[in-house]
Order: C-alpha cells, then structure tokens, then sequence
C-alpha cells in the first residue's frame, strides 16, 4: 500500500529495464479504488435496470425477457396519474423558474452591483443551504394555514413549492452562461438605436438560449425527482411518481416499481446528456 | 436638447450631465429590482418566508389533533433533549432523541469518511487522464448524481436485501447458507448515503486537483520523498481545500437525509430527518418538530459557518 521506501532505489537500478516507466502522478492503488468505484457506482443501477425485464419477481432466477412490467406499470390507473401530474407539476414549475430566474440573472451579473444585490444573491440560493426536510416542514405548515383559510387544496401548491425550490437550480447555469457573455454586443446594439427590448431580443436571448435551456432541463429534472417536499405539501390523492413508488416500498418491491425507476432513470439520463451537450458546445 | 443647451456655457455641462447620468442610473437599479422580483416574491413566500413561521410554531403548543394551540409554551425547546417523567414530573435526558441525534452524527461521518476513502483516489484517476479522456470519466460521475435520488436508494436496496442481488450471489457460491441481514441496520444506511453523496465529494476533490501543479511532486520525488510520503505531505495538503468543501457537501445533506433511511433504515433506525416527519405524522407534536426542524438548522449553519472560515483561511495562507 505504501509504496516502495527510497532504499528500493538501488535494486531497481540493477534491474536491466524497469517495470513501468516512473511517473510523477502514480499513486499506488488509486487507480484500483477508482475503478472498484466506479464499478460500484453503477453495478446497482445496470442491476435495477436488466431485471425490470425479467418476468419472474426473483432476482437470483432469470425466467424470460418480458416486458410484463412495463405494460402492468403502464395500464396501473394510479401510475398514469401520477406520471401525468409529475410531468404537468414539472413542466409548469420548470417553465415558471426558469424565465424568473433568467429575469433575475439579468438583473444581478455583469452591470455595476447596486445595493441589495448580494441580499438577492444569497435569497435565490437560500433553499440549497437548508436542508430540505427543513423547507418542507415550513411548506406543510404554511400551506396548511392557506388551506384551513381559503378551503383550496389544488394542485397550486405542490407547483408554488416545486417553483421555488427550481429557480436556483435554473439560475445557477443562466448566470454562469451570462457572466462569459460581453456586454459590448449589446452597447452595439444600443448604438445602433435597437431599443432594450429589441437588443435584448436579437442580441442577447440568442446567445443566453442555450444557459436558459440548460437552466430549464435542470429544473425540470429537479422537480421530477422531488420527494420529501412533495410528501410533505401534498394534499390527499396527489401522487406524484415518487411520492406513489415510495408509497409502494412500504409493501413488498415488486418490480413494477423497478419498470417505472427505470423509465425515470432513463428519462434523466437523456436529459443530463442534453445538458452535458449544450454546455460543451459554448467553448 | 441639454447637449445643446450644454454648449453655449460651459458652467452648465457640468449639472445636467451629472443629473442625467444619475437619473439614468436609478431608473437601471429600479429597474433591475423590478425584474429580480418575481423570482424575490417566490422564493420568499414559498421557501424563505415559510422557516419564520417553523420559528413562532416552535414556541406554541401542540393541539390535539395535530397542527398548534396559539398559546405560548417553551415545552417544545425543552423536549428537543429532555423529558418529562410521567410519574414524578422530573425532568430527565430524552435518550431516544439522543440516540436519534447521535446516530445522525455517527452516520454522517461515516459517510463522509467513506466517500474520501473512494471519492478522492476516483478524483484523482480522472484528473490524471488526458484531457479528452477527462470528461467521459468525469460525465460518468455526473449521470447518477443527476438521476432520481429515490430510485439510485431502491437500486441499492435490491442489492442488499435479503433476498437481494448479494444475498443469492453468496448463497449460489456456497459462501453462506443464510442471507445475511443487511436491510434495516446502520450499515444499509451508511453504505446507501455513500452511494448517493459519492459525486458530490468527487467533483470538487476533482476540481482542486485538477489545478495541481505536478512540479511540486516531482520536486517532492527529487527530494527522496517515497509515494507515501509525496501523497501525504504534497498532494493531501495542496488538494485540502477540495476535501474540505467535498466534505462540507456530502455531510450537509446526509445530517438531513429523510429517503435514504427511511427506505434502507426502516421504521427503527431513524434519523434527524425521520424524527422531525414523525412529528408531523403520528407524533402530532407540531411545535417539537418545528423545534427540531430549527435544531436540524442550527448545525447545518454551524458547519457552513466553520467552512467558510477554514476556506477563508486556506485561501489567506496562498496569499
């Protein structure tokens, strides 16, 4: 594990050529513990996803490749619902985040800093430094006030909540995306009598797109994987996919609940890709 | 119309000129208040806001049925580490919220021990590949991070389970005749955090040692300083910062964890996050779960605290 002490110096120049050529960034066994990490990392995963395709319930026994589960998954009346209200929540809490957080990008990089600018700096990220079951709590307790209140329970409340846990997730992309941006093609802009919104259309949007797309894809992921605020702020009957296969583990795993983690593991692998893609095309 | 104005003498160039630069000025700060609030309503009405009132619930009483009595009692404050005897009204140390808290800080550590353990030697291996190679090993580590966090929880509960992937593997070979029980210790749990938070101490380990100037170890090698020796008083020191904030990272969020000990951990190895849901759940005792809610905060913001002042210090320490 150690490494050969200094005095091995000696008998290595004896030998007529060495092993391996010596390099200053060798670390002896680094490479292994990398490699088992990585193994580790993604063994569970591949496991999860080939035996959704087994027929039988065992993991030890392969019966038959089918997609049984998939099609029971997909014809559950309670899955299709909690699907359609994951993507719905998640759409509109992407969507809603992203174009506030792309506002308030804007407003916070590259001019002059004005007073309160780091106050709204630190606001937009707060809900990463608390932890979430925290926010949840406050959430539950809120919004039950709200409810006694008003008498609403709808689906607003899981969509406020989702919105703002979203926006520093969305905004932390779009403000790296303009911090590299120039302002001087939109003075150019100016110059050439464009008006604010007009240079901030043809000028600016243009080359912030693919931070705010990035911005959105992230949102939208965050909220689709949500658990513990969704668990908390729900009303009875709003499922979405998580909150429902949590709700199942409770019982015994069958692997209907490894068919539907595996649409979902997929559905973020694609978009995580995407991500990956726009953001390596801006160098 | 005032540059015009402005020219005839130049004693007036100076007033207008300032005013409408200053003019101009307030409209762009208002203006940029303006487009920042949407995004400042939202997360104070839905996110900040909301921890205020956490904070006035923890000081009421429970009502009877959940939610709060609007009457002032410190009871919930003292039930967050004592309890009352229900005989003699003494007051005592509350050993299960002890054990409750103990158990967070046992398991934390231990995770972010073991992501260090595999973290940084992982960091390592992909820093020191070329530097197209970099970002595939690099994009490999990102992919689970960003995959649902319950469904990476159930993947390694189908391999620890009893009737899991380990279990019949070792029970095919022969190696044991009884499945090992696995699910529902402190281990699951431990083992589960790992394998969630492992990305978030490898991407800024990566970051520091990215930065690494290799000159430094080959003075270290040139100097007869064995590996261990060049690992331990070169590279450790000069990537500290990276371990610093990777542990910051992992330990944060696994002193808060809520999913992974409830579905590893089961209904007896609860955590931090598990005491505080019971509260709101069949414990109906709002204001302790409000009180320790803050509680739960209150850590968080001393381990910020202390990382940014050891950050802040190793910075000054460069120069």
């Amino acid at each position: 594990m150690c490494g050969f002490p200094v005095g091995s110096a000696s008998i290595m120049a004896d030998l007529p050529i060495p092993r391996r050529p010596f390099s200053v960034k060798r670390v002896p066994g680094f490479t292994t513990l990398a490699l088992v990490t990585y193994v580790v990392l993604y063994a569970p995963i591949i496991i999860l996803i080939v035996f959704s395709f087994n027929e039988g319930t065992s993991l030890a026994i392969w019966e038959r490749t089918s997609l049984k589960w998939y099609a029971l998954a997909w014809k559950n009346d309670a899955v299709q619902e909690a699907a359609i209200r994951s993507l719905v929540i998640a759409t509109i809490a992407a969507s809603v985040a992203t174009t506030i957080a792309t506002m308030a990008a804007l407003a916070t990089t590259r001019k002059k800093p004005f007073r309160g600018m780091t106050g709204i700096y630190a606001l937009i990220n707060q809900p990463l430094m608390v932890p979430e079951i925290v926010t949840a709590v406050a959430l539950l307790i809120f919004f039950a006030m709200i409810k006694v209140a008003t008498g609403y329970t709808g689906i607003v409340f899981l969509i406020a909540a989702h919105t703002a846990f979203c926006t520093p997730f969305a905004y932390l992309p779009i403000r790296a995306r303009l911090e590299s941006m120039d302002l001087s093609l939109e003075t150019a802009a100016a110059d050439l009598y464009a008006t604010p919104w007009r240079a901030f259309r043809r000028v600016t949007l243009p080359l912030l797109w693919p931070g705010v797309i990035a911005g959105l894809m992230l949102a939208f992921v965050i909220s689709l994987d949500d658990v513990v605020i969704t668990e908390f702020v729900k009303s009875a009957g709003q499922e979405t996919l998580p909150t429902y296969m949590l709700g199942q583990l409770r019982r015994v795993v069958t692997p209907e609940v490894n068919a539907i983690s595996t649409a979902l593991l997929v559905a973020g692998v694609v978009l995580v890709t995407l991500f990956f893609l726009l953001n390596r095309r801006r160098v | 119309m005032t540059v015009i104005a402005a020219q005839d003498s130049p004693q007036n160039i100076a007033r207008p000129a300032a005013e409408i630069a200053a003019e101009a000025e307030r409209r762009d700060i208002r203006n940029r208040w303006l487009l920042s609030l949407p995004a400042i309503i939202v997360i104070t009405t839905c996110a900040a806001g909301p921890l205020l009132i956490v904070l006035v619930y923890s000081f009421l009483t429970p009502g009877d049925y959940g939610n709060v009595k609007w009457i002032f009692s410190l009871d919930a404050w003292v039930n967050v580490v004592l309890q009352r005897d229900i005989f003699d009204d003494t007051l005592q140390w509350a050993d299960a919220h002890l054990s409750i808290f103990w158990r967070s800080f046992k398991l934390s550590s231990m995770t972010t021990i073991l992501t260090m353990i595999f973290g940084i030697p992982t960091a390592y291996f992909i820093a020191t590949r070329t530097p197209k190679r970099r970002d595939l090993w690099l994009f490999l580590i990102t992919i689970p991070f960003w995959t649902n966090l319950l469904v990476r929880t159930i993947a390694v509960m189908e391999m620890i389970r009893n009737e899991g992937v380990i279990n019949n593997l070792l029970m095919w070979t022969g190696i044991i005749d009884r499945p090992i029980q696995m699910m529902f210790t402190d281990f699951a749990i431990a083992f589960g955090m790992t394998y969630v938070y492992l990305p978030l101490m490898v991407l800024p380990v990566y970051a520091s040692i990215e930065k690494l100037d290799f000159r430094l170890v080959e003075a270290g090698y040139d100097l007869y300083a064995s590996r261990w020796r060049c690992l331990r008083r070169v590279i450790l020191p000069l990537v500290k910062p990276g371990i610093i904030a990777g542990s910051i990272l992992v330990f944060i969020p696994s002193l808060g964890a809520y999913v992974t000990p409830r579905v590893l951990g089961g209904g007896k190895n609860l955590m931090f996050g598990n005491l505080i849901e019971l509260q709101f759940g069949q414990g109906r005792n709002w204001p302790l779960g409000s009180a320790l809610s803050i509680t739960l905060m209150i850590f968080v913001m001393i381990a910020l605290i202390y990382y940014v002042r050891v950050s802040g210090g190793e910075r000054k320490h460069h120069g």
